[in-house]
């Protein structure tokens, strides 16, 4: 990693080896629910790197899942349409130099012992631990800064679902910023400093913390398992299948609108789940639920978890069955979700889930018609919907002189 | 308030030494040291030369006036370099320091009050420090807006305590959030001293291992709770109203003598912020009163008013900076405008009648001020 255009800004290198391990170990400690998420679940061989933050395509969407997540929703403060944009552009500056491992600015010591420094310093002497930084757009900044002509179709507002209880203080929000890392400090420290140089231009609505990736967009390594303990995403879109991304998560140019090309449809749903009494539930019912083994994760009647399922053997309400592209007009998403654990709830229950991340091409033709047909899936009984949040996902920044949000602010300009 | 920590207060005295440095003696000036005869009277301040070399000095001090005096060396700030009080009628005294070469004045106060009357001397030779008059000027600004504040609060905070020490319990409600305004406007500088805040603003969970509440919690917030939480006032409540005078006086004495920089007043700027976003959005400062409305316009004056002061130099290092500092300033202005009659009153709106999403609203606008604010200290270091 070369740190050439500022030699004095130290690059972060890891002393502990594999980045996260000994915060792993904390996180375990915390709640046995984090173990079992990251049973197995051995660290790609690559973990530590760097992701290239330009291409056409923003990184964080088809790139492997990395371990943690930080995500936050934010609100604008501002009205003034050129601050925002100079925003826009500091947020790609820092987040060109957060991914490769560098800190903000002129760095998190050294500097003016009058002032405090740019960065600020938590993740100084850690590895990149493959941060990927991915901003969208929500349907509410459409009503500002004279942008209601650029709304994509696409961007619709999510109806509601049956089962939604959904807290307003946990959903929407101007943009997002996806945090993804294999060190949680790291990607904590993304979004942080993100937040700071964004004061008095935008605040965080809410945020939202992941860990134990439950969904694996490389087919190759191990399938991870969500809180419920299931192995989720076998049949996830993965990174390397390009026709697939192409056919499901990218928006073509056909689509429209034309800033939107390269980019993708994110939803954001905070599912609780009702830990306690799914875990009274009796491992048959565990399995007709989600229509799948608990071991090796095989569909009904077949012994291999990547068997091809054959949905009517499983019951009429069960997960798979519901969700599987087959039931649902050929609707496939790409799956990035992560567990949350967030304390507890006061009643002496985990305040758990999955925190469900999915990006698709459109969102109508994706999420929508694939959860109206979840309505009857019996696995509601343990879930409950409380945020949600959709984002257009604009392409990627495409080299150093290119900026988040580029195509949509300076159409007009 | 701060929590006070054993550290800050350590900090503290190291600055009220360092302040008092020079200290006077009675020894002869020797060893080539130079020799200032200062001839105070109630209307002049004679000095028997005007330039003197760098390094030891010592006045001569004869007052030949008919009030009791004080003479001060000041730098071009104001601030103390060393001091001599009480010097009698027909008394003589004398008053060394350590000088380095550089501008100073040298001032008598007859009768022991007021600005002094003064006069421009000069150490030469050697290597002066590099000043920027204009930050002295703010300095010393800075320096008469505390002292002013302090000496408006004592007259409120006197109607506040005999309003406790009368039983009038309304009355003493009412007087109870103006008497803190000054204070709460020039906090970073009471607080350097580290010994009169924890007297006179500590909140009962700020009192440290071993303190007794019932003995050891002293100042308004003790006051605050027996005015509106027990309804009722007593003999404890009458002392505790004397004391907070005795204290206020304190402070009133040594709160211009204060060790004041353009960086200590950028950074108190922000230390106004910082108390606004963890004492006042919480509603902790005020917790009975629910006041913090009060405190929370007056923190934010206060900081205003550092920045005033230094935004000439300011403007010049980092124009996008100040540009920012009053957009800020004024949107947070602006805001809590919305919790008051009228732009001259101080009759904030009760703090438990703010709800939630206004409580947000306020702290982003804090946030939105304080992180550039943090930026300040960085616009107005000499360079």
């Amino acid at each position: 990693m070369t740190d050439k255009d500022t030699p004095s800004s130290p690059s972060r290198r890891s002393l502990l080896g594999w980045g996260g391990a000994g915060l792993a170990l904390g996180a375990a400690a915390a709640g046995g629910a984090v173990a079992m998420a990251r049973t197995d679940d051995a660290p790609p061989p690559d973990a530590g790197s760097a992701i290239p933050f330009h291409g056409p395509h923003q990184a964080g969407i088809a790139t492997p899942v990395q371990d943690r997540l930080h995500f936050a929703a934010f609100d604008v403060q501002t009205s003034d349409r050129a601050e925002f944009v100079q925003m826009l552009k500091d947020w790609t500056q820092a987040a060109r130099r957060m991914t490769a491992g560098h800190p903000v600015g002129e760095g998190g010591y050294g500097g003016l012992p009058e002032a405090p420094p740019d960065d600020t310093g938590e993740a100084l002497g850690l590895k990149p631990s493959r941060l990927t930084l991915t901003i969208g757009f929500g349907p509410s900044l459409f009503d500002k800064f004279g942008l209601a002509g650029h709304r994509p179709e696409a961007l619709v507002d999510l109806p509601k679902f049956a089962g939604d209880n959904l807290d307003r203080n946990r959903s929407g929000g101007d943009l997002c910023v996806q945090a993804c890392a294999d060190d949680p400090q790291v990607a904590v420290h993304a979004i942080r400093n993100l937040a700071r140089i964004g004061m008095g231009k935008v605040v965080i609505r809410w945020s939202q913390l992941g860990f134990g990736k439950t969904s694996s967009t490389t087919p190759e390594a191990q399938t991870p398992r969500n809180l419920m303990g299931f192995k989720d995403g076998t049949r996830n879109i993965a990174g390397t299948e390009t026709d697939r991304l192409r056919k499901f998560v990218w928006v073509p140019e056909a689509d429209g609108p034309q800033w939107m090309t390269g980019g993708s449809y994110l939803v954001a749903r905070r599912i609780r789940m009702h830990i306690e009494t799914w875990d009274r539930t009796s491992l048959q019912e565990q399995e007709d639920i989600f229509g799948r083994d608990k071991g090796e994760g095989a569909p009904v009647g077949k012994a291999k978890e990547r068997d091809e399922p054959f949905l009517k053997a499983m019951k009429p309400d069960a997960h798979v069955r519901l969700a599987h592209p087959d039931a649902n007009h050929g609707a496939t998403i790409l799956r990035r979700g992560y567990s949350f654990t967030d304390g507890t709830d006061g009643l002496g229950r985990l305040d758990a889930g999955l925190f469900f991340l999915a990006y698709q091409r459109d969102v109508r033709e994706g999420f929508i018609p694939i959860q109206r047909n979840l309505a009857t899936d019996a696995l509601n009984e343990y879930i409950q919907h409380v945020g949600s949040a959709l984002f257009a996902i604009p392409p990627g920044v495409r080299d150093k002189d290119d900026w988040w949000g580029r195509t949509l602010f300076s159409e007009e300009a | 308030m701060r929590p006070a920590s054993p550290v800050s207060v350590v900090i503290a005295a190291a600055a009220a030494l360092a302040a008092v440095t020079g200290c006077t003696e009675k020894s002869d000036a020797k060893d080539g040291g130079n020799v200032v005869k200062v001839t105070a009277t109630d209307d002049k301040c004679e000095v028997s030369t005007k330039e003197f070399p760098a390094g030891h000095v010592e006045l001569a001090v004869e007052n030949k006036g008919s009030k009791v005096t004080e003479v001060y060396v000041l730098f071009p700030d104001d601030r103390v370099v060393t001091e001599r009080e009480n010097i009698g009628p027909g008394t003589r005294q004398r008053v060394t320091a350590e000088v380095k070469a550089g501008d100073y004045q040298i001032a008598c106060k007859p009768g022991m009050k007021g600005a002094g009357i003064r006069q421009a001397v000069k150490a030469t030779g050697g290597k002066a420090v590099k000043r920027d008059p204009r930050l002295d000027k703010a300095v010393a600004d800075y320096r008469a807006y505390v002292q002013q504040q302090a000496d408006e609060t004592l007259p409120l905070a006197e109607t506040f305590a005999k309003a406790v020490k009368d039983g009038d319990i309304e009355a003493a409600k009412k007087a109870y959030a103006p008497s803190r305004i000054g204070w709460e406007r020039t906090e970073p500088v009471a607080e350097s001293f580290g010994d009169i805040d924890p007297k006179v603003d500590v909140r009962e969970d700020g009192l440290e291992d071993g303190q007794d509440p019932a003995t050891d919690w002293t100042g308004w917030h003790r006051l605050e709770k027996s005015l509106w939480q027990d309804k009722k006032t007593g003999d404890r409540e009458k002392e505790l109203a004397d004391r907070l005078i005795t204290d206020l006086t304190d402070w009133r004495e040594r709160v211009g003598k204060a060790d004041i920089t353009p960086t200590s007043m950028a950074n108190g700027a922000k230390e106004l912020l910082d108390e606004v976003a963890t004492g006042k959005v919480t509603g902790e400062e005020e917790r009975y009163s629910h006041t913090d409305l009060v405190d929370f316009k007056a923190n934010v004056e206060g900081a205003q008013k550092s920045y005033e002061l230094l935004k000439p130099v300011a403007q010049e290092n980092d124009k996008a900076l100040t540009t920012e500092l009053d957009k800020q300033f004024a949107a947070l202005n602006t805001l809590l405008d919305k919790y008051r009659p009228s732009t001259t009153s101080y009759e904030f709106t009760s703090y438990d009648k703010v709800g939630k999403a206004d409580r947000k609203e306020l702290s982003d606008a804090v946030n939105a001020l304080a992180e550039p604010l943090s930026k300040l200290a960085a616009a107005v270091v000499v360079k």
